[in-house]
């Protein structure tokens, strides 16, 4: 299937799982990431794969830690509403060290909110998925081929590292069509010694478990997998630069508000302001390379985000008061206009 | 003969308190995987509850849930691994409280797997508050003045309940408080275990249990308590055998 | 070239297939496009609208705000959606639904009675199609051969039977305004 073809974002999602080689999908119905599921549900009969809609987003995550458990790739989507109901599977997920992907395809919130596109669901996927000291891959892609390219990388790097993924996409990123090319390799799947698959009289029993009670044995395990995280963060932070190199102004987008942000980028460069844009990639672990190696050579960062400002306290962090950091942001399901953001940069030319 | 511990059981010492009937269940569903030969492709479910160690307990490979969340694990296990045997290991609280859904519509769906349900009338790691199980009148760290059903509800017969869904094969009420009964029950136990291997649907098989600590008795006297209230409304019994249905 | 156009009707109307043959004709042209649908709880009968962006360069935002071309398939979206138009674009209304006239002076307004059209010439239900002939004939957004495999691929393989009719609507609104 290496054709170009035109194909929504949610549904290249779903194919892009497929292509990975997961074969078990667990979902419940919601608004706007229903075609993942129910492309999942036209495609898995087909390949000898399982589809099942869950009772709940509760128990669609926990069928999803059955079959990692069990040594398979698996996958769910939501979004927001129903990703605050996975929270807990995510929890024990990272607390017992199995890979997944979860899709959240965000809406607006809080509360039911809208079914409109929002990042505002940045916060719940980089600081709190749920309770307890954890971290989750983040992938936020910004094209229908990403969603492609990063599906296949989520499943990877959450094998490897034994951890779930989230892809952090949004009601526009699922809705639009563009061209996309699926990748032809057959994905090889990672031997998992570990999965609960019968030790067949052959090995010790596996457990599969998040349960220490004796907090110093606790503390240990936390912490070398915090190590494992550091190391992480260190090797595996994706992003792209766009006309960074001499930007006065640099705009820090992900996602939909990133395809925004590059249009007011050219925009802007229009009318003669050396603007550029840095892309996160992966949200965790965060850019922080590529925004450090910029404090030196632009003046202000401009984050612009589908929210009321969430993304912005990373980059705060990071420039950590050496640069001006600014935001701009539509929320609430409303998407903002590459003029807005344009008048925003010009706000910004006018005071530097 | 000799008595001795079933392979399927771990060497580790169990946690539980005296006269309680977790050690009697577990050695019931290990003897049943030595004798149908399962261990080594057996995967457990450990539940939120008293029993959450069982994966230090159950030599078979093991997985520990989320709070009521075991059938869900269990069903996402079994539709990768449709050939091994899956077993959930439940209380009370777990099953027919915060896993309700779950228990539920895996028995709907009539997940092939089998559930191994401890109904003794309490919550029992967290000491002793009422349970969706709670007799009327019971009193409990949480019904200091006894379960009153006008503002606590009634309690859930699930057996009873889940019987009336087509997806299940085996839905059967049993006790451990006798020999006779814990005879009855291990047959009640392997037989469950034989509908999952014969690939008939859903299986649960309940044990009506004593919990002496948090009940407030002496051992003998919670057996009796159990005999004279806890069977009373929770009659021992098939409540559903598609086998039987059928011949 | 590049074309940001906005389709705006009644759901039902075809809204969301005309955008995508423009998108894939685009693309087999070897353009860049972006494909948007407005979604929501109107499935059937409310208003339905969708962003089709065909550039030469990797497309931003397929949020179309500013259209260049505009196609009106009804009165609240001809109202909703003409300021919105950039100055020295196109609005195409579907004048057998639509009988308010466009205000603008500063763009080209084409009025076109596809839904009469398309029923005169037993295409009932095909005033999409009609649009989209005109829509090619006065934008050329990409090849002729592009945009006939466009069509074809929009039509599901189970669906092919109404290739030959969706055709010859387009051919219908290739021909009107000469």
């Amino acid at each position: 299937m290496s054709e170009k073809v035109l194909m929504k974002g949610n549904e290249a999602l779903a194919e892009a799982a497929i292509a990975a080689g997961c074969r078990h999908f667990f979902g419940y119905p919601i608004t706007p990431q229903t075609e993942v599921a129910a492309h999942m549900s036209k495609r898995m009969p087909k390949i000898g794969g399982v589809y099942l809609q869950a009772e709940s987003e509760v128990a669609a995550i926990n069928m999803v830690l059955g079959a990692s458990a069990a040594g398979v790739r698996a996958m769910t989507s939501s979004s927001s509403p129903g990703v605050s109901l996975k929270a807990e599977g995510l929890s024990y997920l990272a607390g017992s060290d199995l890979p997944a992907v979860i899709v959240n395809v965000q809406r607006a919130g809080p509360g039911l909110g809208g079914i409109q596109p929002s990042q505002a669901d940045y916060w719940q996927a980089t600081r709190a998925p749920g309770h307890g000291d954890f971290k989750m891959l983040v992938f936020a892609p910004s094209t229908v081929q990403e969603m492609v390219d990063l599906g296949a990388i989520a499943f990877d790097l959450g094998d490897k590292e034994r951890m779930p993924a989230m892809i952090l996409s949004d009601g526009l990123l699922g809705q639009m069509m563009e061209p996309v090319v699926m990748g032809s390799e057959e994905k090889k799947v990672q031997e998992k010694p570990w999965a609960v698959s019968g030790h067949k009289n052959k090995r010790e029993h596996n457990v599969i478990n998040s349960l220490y009670i004796d907090p110093p044995n606790m503390e240990a395990i936390l912490k070398a997998r915090y190590e494992r995280y550091a190391e992480i963060q260190e090797n595996e932070q994706r992003c792209e630069e766009y006309l960074t190199d001499d930007a006065d102004i640099i705009l820090v987008a992900y996602g939909a508000s990133a395809r925004i942000s590059r249009s007011a980028v050219d925009a802007a460069r229009k009318e003669n302001i050396k603007a550029g844009l840095i892309r996160p990639i992966t949200l965790w672990p965060y850019p922080d390379k590529a925004i450090l190696s910029k404090i030196g050579t632009t003046k202000v960062f401009l984050c612009v985000e589908m929210s009321t400002g969430q993304m912005v306290d990373d980059v705060k962090l990071i420039v950590n008061g050496k640069r001006d950091v600014r935001f701009y942001g539509r929320t609430g399901g409303v998407v903002p206009t590459p003029a807005e953001v344009l008048n925003e940069i010009k706000k910004i030319k006018g005071g530097i | 003969m000799n008595f001795s511990r079933p392979h399927a059981l771990t060497k580790a010492q169990f946690h539980y308190c005296p006269g309680c009937s977790h050690g009697i269940v577990h050695r019931l569903v290990a003897e049943t995987m030595d004798e149908l030969g399962i261990e080594g492709k057996t995967v457990g479910i450990a539940p939120v509850g008293c029993a959450v160690f069982a994966y230090n307990y159950f030599n078979c490979d093991m997985v520990q849930a989320a709070h009521g969340r075991a059938q869900a694990v269990a069903t996402g296990i079994k539709r990768a691994l449709p050939d091994n045997i899956v077993f959930t290991y439940q209380g009370d609280g777990d099953l027919a409280a915060i896993g309700t859904a779950e228990t539920v519509h895996a028995a709907t769906r009539g997940e092939n797997i089998t559930v191994i349900f401890i109904n003794n009338a309490i919550y029992g790691m967290t000491g002793g508050q009422m349970a969706p199980t709670t007799l009327p009148g019971q009193i409990t760290q949480t019904t200091p003045y006894g379960r009153s059903v006008k503002d606590a509800g009634h309690p859930i017969r699930v057996c009873e309940m889940l019987a009336t869904l087509e997806g299940v094969a085996l839905a059967q009420r049993v006790s451990v408080d006798s020999v006779k009964n814990v005879k009855a029950a291990k047959k009640a136990i392997k037989k469950a275990f034989e509908y999952q291997m014969e690939g008939k649907g859903y299986t649960i098989i309940e044990i009506v249990c004593a919990c002496p600590t948090n009940w407030g008795l002496p051992m003998q006297e919670s057996l009796d308590w159990l005999r004279d209230n806890m069977l009373a409304y929770y009659p021992l019994g098939v409540l559903k055998d598609v086998k039987e249905a059928k011949e | 070239m590049s074309m940001n156009l906005l389709l705006a009707g009644f759901g039902g109307q075809g809204i969301l297939f005309t955008g995508k043959v423009v998108a894939y004709a685009g693309m087999l042209d070897g353009k860049e496009v972006s494909w948007l649908p407005s979604y929501g709880p109107e499935m059937r009968g409310g208003t339905a609208n969708c962003s089709v962006c065909v550039s030469g360069s990797p497309i931003g935002s397929p949020l179309v705000t500013a259209p260049d071309v505009l196609v009106a398939m009804n009165l609240p979206s001809l109202e909703k959606f003409e300021d919105t138009v950039v100055s020295g674009g196109m609005i195409i209304v579907d004048s057998s639904i639509v009988e308010a006239k466009i205000k603008r002076k500063d763009v080209k307004a084409i009025y076109l009675p596809a839904t009469r059209l398309a029923s005169d010439n037993g295409l009932k239900g095909m005033a999409n199609m009609v649009i989209a002939g005109r829509l090619y004939k006065e934008t050329k957004f990409c090849s002729e051969n592009a945009f006939n495999e466009g069509i074809r691929k929009s039509i599901p393989a189970r669906k092919q039977e109404l290739l030959d009719n969706n055709m010859a609507a387009v051919k219908i609104g290739m021909k009107s305004g000469a």
